[in-house]
């Protein structure tokens, strides 16, 4: 499902040139609940991004379902992200203006769907994760569990081939983290979505069928 | 999706209460001062009765005379007109008319001070006056010079306290006149019909109009059948110049029959003389004058949009990373910020509407009443929706070339 091949990712100032990732190669097969470890500023994240087809490599290429993208335009990746990709962040990032429902209609939106359709699949993903009884509430009038459900909602509600988790369970308490991976392992068992998940948590990492580690941008064994 | 722009655009608005209070201060006043601009415009030059044939109608304004050491310019004299003018082709009506010269008449040894104008039957044709009681005076009783008059509603309240004048008899400039219709008052700024009192040509105080001489006071106004008729009466007219035969020491004659938009573009004409038009000049300066005028509160807007976008970059992110392009993006800030200079140009309107009575109040132009009509308040959409744009777009097209990545490293949404 997704592939990266002698991937770099360096980022440059005028003065300083920092390695965030070098000789990344991996393959992740579909329906994979994969986790990504590692300390700190180890890369993380940044690899996440380029799974993500948010950022690009400086070197090597990356494949999602077998397709080369590093020509695609900024229009041909918003679509393929649309279609293929949904993600979960740390910190929720919730659009504070919209309420819970118009939050998870937005990866919707973009795919020209009608607004009656819209709104009933919306609703279908939030009571998949059990928050119906919120659906008009703002961001800030829920718990950060229930955000991150609502986030996880917004993730899902478009059918992903491919779900990113950046430390999903980062800003929750233990047994909120719980119920968060406890909806992630649902999805992954039961609609074969593909699931990359960054986390510091060696418990939740052993959770997943397999894990990659990362140290100074570089895989380790 | 427009639904949806429209549904955040709102929340936005609501939410950040600041920056929408400061947005629309700046947005309703700038259109508050374009409004207004374009009521006065309109009342100037909009198709107004009584000039509602103003889309048929050439006038010949200005005439330049020109030798090696002189040069003279000026209106034409009814000499002119009439014989060059009058004379034209395959014309619905010429009409001949002086200026509206200032002049004194007297009611019960209280001096009034009104302006007269001399014209002919053709007047009431070319112009559609509206006669609240009597009638307009005839060709014939001009060609007879019949001492009759037309006078405007103001002149009938202040003369003879509003009650009927048709058959009164009124004395003005030491003439003595029969009137024979009353007309509603006529702005100051529709130079061509406005008057007080209208007499006939033929009364002048003296003859010196129907000597022959090419310059004068008088203005000649062409009604054509139709605009398309413009080119080949135009030509007519500047094909009868060359058979004028000019005063000595003068070899060459200039003018041009314009209609009311070109005659005020002659301001700007390159011709030394300013007899010919510049309607693109006009126009391109009064695209500039308008853009300059928007320029400054529209970069102070693009500014306030900045911050106001920069506030939800994590939005951007976010956006970007469940499927917005770029340009989806841009579409989605420029529709908040035209629906932004909507609102304020709703405001504006109501304030225009405040400031427009207070003009009309203190009677700053004789006669002239203000409005917001349908074509000003297209004019004032059409302003506010480009002035949406030109402040939306750039912050809309920079924001949206955020990076996701770094869109996302920021927390507020």
């Amino acid at each position: 499902m997704i592939e990266l091949q002698d991937v770099e990712k360096i980022y440059r100032t005028d003065r300083i040139e920092t390695v965030a990732l070098a000789n990344v190669n991996l393959e992740i097969e579909a329906g994979e609940f994969v986790s990504i470890m590692g300390p700190s500023g180890c890369g993380k994240s940044t690899l996440l991004n380029l799974m993500g087809l948010l950022d690009v490599p400086s070197e090597g290429y990356v494949r999602l379902a077998g397709e080369s993208v590093e020509s695609y335009s900024d229009r041909r990746l918003s679509r393929l992200r649309n279609q293929r990709i949904g993600f979960v962040f740390q910190t929720f990032h919730l659009i504070a203006d919209l309420s819970v429902v118009a939050n998870v209609e937005i990866p919707l939106l973009y795919r020209r769907m009608r607004g009656r359709e819209r709104r009933q699949r919306a609703l279908a993903a939030l009571e998949q994760v059990g928050l119906s009884s919120r659906v008009h509430h703002f961001p800030s009038q829920l718990s950060g569990g229930q955000q991150q459900r609502v986030a996880i909602a917004r993730a899902i509600v478009g059918e992903p081939d491919v779900l990113l988790a950046d430390e999903p369970t980062g800003n929750l308490d233990s047994s909120m983290g719980d119920e968060v991976m406890a909806m992630l392992h649902d999805l992954n068992n039961r609609a074969g979505t593909t699931i990359v998940m960054v986390t510091h948590d060696e418990r939740l990492a052993g959770r997943t069928g397999r894990t990659l580690r990362l140290f100074d941008g570089r895989q380790v064994n | 999706m427009l639904k949806h722009y429209l549904a955040t655009a709102i929340q936005v608005l609501r939410r950040r209460k600041f920056f929408t209070f400061i947005s629309l201060f700046g947005v309703s006043l700038t259109l508050v001062v374009l409004m207004v601009a374009t009521a006065v415009f309109d009342q100037a030059l909009g198709p107004q009765p009584p000039e509602v044939h103003s889309d048929r109608t050439l006038g010949v304004y200005s005439l330049g005379m020109r030798g090696p050491s002189i040069s003279s310019n000026s209106d034409a004299s009814y000499w002119f007109l009439d014989r060059y003018v009058r004379t034209l082709p395959d014309v619905e009506a010429v009409t001949i008319f002086s200026q509206a010269a200032r002049s004194a008449t007297y009611r019960d040894g209280e001096k009034f001070e009104l302006y007269l104008k001399r014209a002919d039957g053709a007047f009431w044709h070319v112009y559609a006056f509206d006669f609240l009681e009597g009638g307009p005076f005839l060709a014939e009783e001009d060609a007879n010079a019949e001492r009759v008059a037309v006078i405007n509603e103001t002149t009938r309240r202040r003369l003879y306290d509003g009650e009927s004048a048709v058959g009164r008899v009124l004395e003005i400039d030491g003439q003595r006149f029969k009137i024979k219709g009353v007309v509603r008052d006529i702005s100051y700024l529709r130079q061509d019909p406005f008057s007080d009192v209208w007499t006939p040509n033929s009364t002048a105080r003296s003859d010196v109009h129907l000597r022959p001489a090419v310059l004068g006071n008088h203005t000649g106004v062409i009604l054509a059948h139709r605009r398309s008729d413009f080119p080949a009466i135009k030509r007519a007219f500047e094909a009868s110049l060359e058979e004028v035969e000019l005063p000595e020491r003068y070899e060459e004659l200039t003018g041009e029959a314009n209609t009311r938009f070109e005659r005020f573009s002659r301001v700007l004409s390159s011709d030394r003389d300013q007899v010919k038009a510049s309607p693109w000049r006009l126009r391109i300066a009064i695209a500039l004058a308008m853009l300059l005028f928007m320029i400054l509160p529209s970069l102070n807007l693009v500014n306030i949009n900045i911050s106001r976008i920069l506030e939800r970059a994590s939005e951007i992110g976010v956006r970007k990373a469940f499927g917005a392009s770029s340009w989806t993006l841009v579409g989605q800030f420029v529709v908040e910020n035209v629906l932004l200079t909507l609102i304020g140009g709703g405001i504006a309107f109501v304030l225009s509407s405040g400031v427009l009575s207070l003009l009309n109040g203190v009677q700053l132009v004789p006669y002239a009443v203000f409005q917001l009509n349908f074509r000003v308040f297209f004019y004032g959409l059409l302003i506010a929706v480009i002035f949406g744009l030109v402040s939306g777009v750039y912050p809309a097209w920079k924001m949206s070339r955020l990076h996701p990545v770094v869109a996302l490293r920021r927390r507020s949404l």
